[in-house]
């Protein structure tokens, strides 16, 4: 054994690249409580002291402090960048020095061009040059295939957020494979890879040569971006800070490399545990030092930036990385997952405060241990900033090495990856099937040139009817675009770092995705249930809707008309699976817009629900705001009718409550202890 | 007979009126006029929705996977206003082994009516907490408070202790009424005296009802009573625990 592993359980992940194996063998399920925990060093508090200092300048600055305009950003482009050396238990940023975003041209250089425009700098003439002329973007392939129909249906917003000028991202590189095994490794596993591919040269299999070459200059490079910080990563991590190191070079070279939409670390903790348990037991490092490399590590994953349009961050609500880590869950076996490792990475947000990135996501299992659940209870109590998630659910699908991507995509790491779909708006399909596919804001022709309904009340049957036949057309130009960018994306933006930390033969979720799931179910509701007038323009248009009368409403776990929602995410992703994918991707469809709801609504006219032109969507798979009168519970339920079978990408709720209304004090089990009358203790 | 309860409304994620996450029914109608109450919408009888207990239990039923640490709780208004309704909801509830829960002032509890102590006896039988609002210990002050005598309400915790239904006890801290050490001390003898207490709840007066005063139409008697600040609860509880102690010794 390598004696880098010495004292680890030895077994089938020697043999080959096995992240799975190597934890299951090795981890320790922790059922304890917090009170190991250790708080923050003097240098952790410092550091993040000027991180703030920084973080008010980047705002006073208008929201960028600096940013690259000539260096093309690569794995091995910059020199090493500190905030202080002498402090920094774990180091890396993506540029020379942090909170300078770098400049990254392969998704798109008008995007590039733009983002750098509208915050004050102006990239360097000849680079623009070069990825106008000489080196063609993901983006400009895209728009030399793209038909008219699909310009439309972008134009006119019944399809959104298309990856098709930036970085589509939702790919986890098993960044443990770096600490693990070392870079050496991975290459010598990767050539071998090459040797076995077939040899008679169909296309596939030439792609498939040349990205795995790609794959292999990439991990070259990656042992560089090592060297630059002065360590050698060719061989496995050695203890737990190395290991956090190694791991964190994994991530860093794959966010140096792409702007992507969501650029998520994958499931770290349970594996980074081990190493830690090994040193604890060995002596090698104290519970404060580890602490101290795991908030140092967090630092730095909350410190990730991209260069981003005004536009970009509008539709998302934010400048969003999602920088997601999944937490816990329970192993096939029966075995909570949960570490001493998974309480140390929550408890960053006590130590270095309260942020929104990384975006730390428990998998949840009804057989979780009661203290990992009442910490992250009472964590969520002080902090909001926990995400959860339904492990029981997911790993039914997944097994028990699966992460999430951005906020609800589920993959295996190393094994499946996605391709980033966006959403079509089922709300502006419901208006398209009344119009007659005429766009009810542009006034244009979009759709096809299907009869609209020209009655003044709405007929349910009629509109379903009519429902049906534009949403199958939707899917098939949807999943159209789909193939387009995915296929340009790979030609000219491929992930060959992140590529490179996934096995051979990966699966590929082709991604769709869903907006406006609650308008179009109450609307359907409205229409069945109440009576549902049109108003229209001057050329017959229906711009506006008159409801008479009251109907059930998604949110109160009323089947009448949470049944309608859950059938529609299924008829929907029927009519996507009709479809040819690229690359034999697997459709799954998600219903998670948790931020560009807002903008889906503002380019959505008003709906047979009443709700009113330009309103927001509900966020995900939310009801409507303020339709869901009989509590939370009704609300969840009616959110929990939805099929994740048919919708296996992920289903989000928004879930607010004031800390109060989830028990008193703070204390959310207050049923579970009788409460102490603490009578010993009094006035003393 | 199949009774209807006339019900104010049902929340389906009530997490502070009894253990776990709990279907909270809010029943219709209340004998108090509470000078401080926060829900005077449920104060008449009529009005609400008439609901059956199988219309309740299905609502229960198709939400059930949360509430399995909880269960039912039974609050109003008066619940007790409606005690042959809410016995045979809990029948039903205890039959499929759900936890029930009700939260009362315990203001129509009158020992020497042979008629409603059947009721009575048979309801605690179902119930398996009683949370119970001790408004003011004070005799003359309750019905200041409450327009309502509490010596009935004192005989009904007694009467809980003899049956030996545990009880969470409530109290409101309200500046200038309950907000008094000799009071509070008073009330901690009390409690003190019983032995079915599991949990002592000592909550800062709010105004946050004042706008359904508003709503409604009538005077909000409590104007100008500003919220009694959380230290002050706290304090306010010590005092309370003091007087438990007090009693809890001597009983020794």
């Amino acid at each position: 054994m390598k004696t880098q592993w010495q004292g680890f359980t030895g077994g089938l992940w020697e043999e080959e690249i096995n992240v799975r194996d190597f934890i299951q063998r090795n981890y320790t399920p922790y059922d304890g409580d917090e009170s190991f925990l250790a708080g923050p060093t003097k240098a952790t508090t410092e550091l993040w002291e000027q991180v703030l200092e920084l973080s008010k300048k980047e705002r006073e600055a208008g929201g960028v402090l600096d940013m690259d305009t000539k260096v093309i950003s690569t794995i091995t482009s910059h020199g090493p960048g500190y905030l202080d050396k002498s402090k920094e238990k774990i180091v890396g940023f993506q540029t020379d020095k942090p909170f300078k975003r770098s400049l990254q041209p392969y998704g798109g250089i008008r995007m590039a061009v733009k983002a750098c425009a509208d915050n004050g700098y102006t990239v360097d003439p000849e680079v623009v040059e070069t990825f106008t002329t000489h080196r063609k973007t993901h983006n400009a392939g895209v728009f030399d295939v793209y038909t008219p129909e699909i310009r439309a249906c972008r134009s006119n917003h019944i399809i959104t957020g298309l990856p098709d000028a930036y970085g589509r991202g939702r790919i986890i590189g098993d960044y443990r494979r770096v600490a693990l095994y070392g870079v050496d490794r991975l290459i010598e596993d990767k050539k071998d890879q090459k040797d076995s591919t077939s040899s008679v040269m169909y296309d596939d299999v030439i792609r498939e040569r040349e990205e795995l070459a790609e794959q292999i200059r990439a991990l070259e490079e990656l042992k560089k971006l090592g060297e630059i910080y002065g360590f050698d990563i060719s061989q496995p991590a050695s203890n737990v800070q190395e290991a956090i190191q190694w791991t964190y070079f994994g991530y860093l070279a794959a966010v140096k490399e792409q702007n992507g939409a969501a650029m998520s670390l994958g499931r770290t903790s349970t594996f980074l545990d081990i190493y830690a348990e090994r040193d604890l037991a060995n002596g090698v490092f104290t519970e404060e030092e580890i602490q101290e490399f795991i908030d140092h590590f967090i630092m730095k994953l909350r410190l990730v930036k991209f260069a981003r349009t005004p536009e970009y961050n509008s539709l998302f609500s934010g400048d969003p990385t999602w920088v997601t880590e999944s937490i816990g869950g329970m192993g096939v076996d029966g075995r909570s997952m949960v570490t001493k490792m998974s309480f140390r990475y929550l408890h960053t947000l006590e130590n270095i405060g309260t942020a929104p990135e990384p975006n730390m996501t428990v998998l949840w299992s009804t057989r979780l241990p009661i203290n990992f659940k009442r910490f992250c209870a009472k964590t969520s109590i002080n902090t909001s900033s926990i995400q959860y998630e339904n492990d029981d659910l997911m790993r039914v699908t997944h097994g028990d090495d699966y992460a999430i991507a951005c906020c609800v995509s589920s993959m295996r790491i190393g094994k499946e990856m996605q391709f980033f779909g966006a959403r079509a708006n089922l709300a502006k399909c419901l208006l398209y099937a009344i119009n007659g596919g005429v766009d009810e804001v542009s006034k244009k022709q979009v759709g096809p040139k299907y009869r609209p309904i020209t009655s003044e009340y709405l007929d349910f049957d009629e509109v379903m009817e009519k429902y049906l036949d534009m949403m199958k057309w939707l899917a098939g130009v949807y999943v159209n675009a789909l193939n387009i960018i995915h296929y340009m994306h790979d030609k000219y933006c491929y992930e060959r770092l992140q590529m490179a930390l996934h096995d051979k033969e990966v699966t590929r979720w082709f991604a769709t995705g869903i907006a406006g799931l609650s308008v179009v179910a109450d609307s359907l509701s409205a229409i069945k249930y109440a009576k549902v007038k049109t108003i229209r323009d001057e050329n017959g248009i229906v711009v506006d809707y008159e409801v008479e009368g009251d109907f059930p409403k998604y949110g109160n776990n009323d089947d009448r008309v949470d049944q309608m929602a859950a059938k529609l995410v299924h008829t929907f992703m029927k009519y996507v699976k009709a479809n040819h994918t690229y690359r034999d991707g697997k459709p799954t469809t998600s219903i998670l817009t948790i931020t560009s709801n807002v903008m889906y609504g503002k380019n959505t006219g008003a709906t047979p629900d009443g709700r009113k032109a330009g309103v927001p969507f509900a966020p995900g798979a939310n009801p409507m705001h303020s339709r869901d009168s009989h509590g939370a519970v009704a609300s969840l339920a009616s959110v929990a009718k939805l099929p994740f079978r048919d919708a296996q990408d992920g289903i989000s709720n928004t879930f607010s409550i004031i800390p109060g209304a989830l028990g008193k004090d703070d204390m959310v089990f207050a049923g579970d202890l009788d409460i102490d009358l603490d009578l010993e203790n009094l006035d003393k | 007979m199949e009774i209807k309860g006339h019900i104010h409304s049902i929340e389906s994620f009530g997490t502070v009126d009894g253990p776990g996450v709990r279907m909270v029914v809010f029943l219709k109608g209340c004998p108090m006029r509470c000078k401080y109450c926060h829900n005077p919408d449920t104060w008449l009888p009529e009005g609400g929705t008439d609901m059956s207990v199988d219309e309740i239990m299905q609502q229960y039923e198709n939400a059930k996977s949360f509430y399995k640490t909880g269960g039912i709780t039974v609050t109003g208004g008066e619940p007790l206003m409606q005690i042959d309704f809410v016995c045979q909801l809990f029948e039903r509830a205890k039959s499929e082994g759900i936890h029930t829960c009700l939260d009362t002032s315990g203001v129509t509890f009158n020992r020497n009516n042979a008629v409603l102590m059947e009721k009575f006896n048979h309801l605690i039988d179902l119930t398996d907490l009683v949370m119970l609002d001790i408004k003011h210990i004070d005799p003359e002050e309750h019905l200041k408070l409450t327009a309502h005598k509490n010596d009935n309400i004192l005989d009904f915790a007694r009467w809980l202790d003899e049956k030996h239904t545990d009880v969470w006890i409530r109290h409101v801290v309200v500046p200038g009424i309950t907000e008094n050490d000799e009071y509070l001390y008073k009330l901690g003898l009390f409690i003190g005296s019983l032995s079915n207490v599991k949990a002592l709840d000592v909550l800062p007066y709010h105004n946050m009802g004042e706008v359904k005063y508003e709503q409604l139409g009538i005077d909000y008697p409590l104007k100008g009573t500003n919220p009694l600040p959380k230290e002050r609860a706290v304090e306010a509880k010590k005092q309370i625990l003091r007087g438990i102690k007090k009693a809890r010794e001597a009983k020794v």
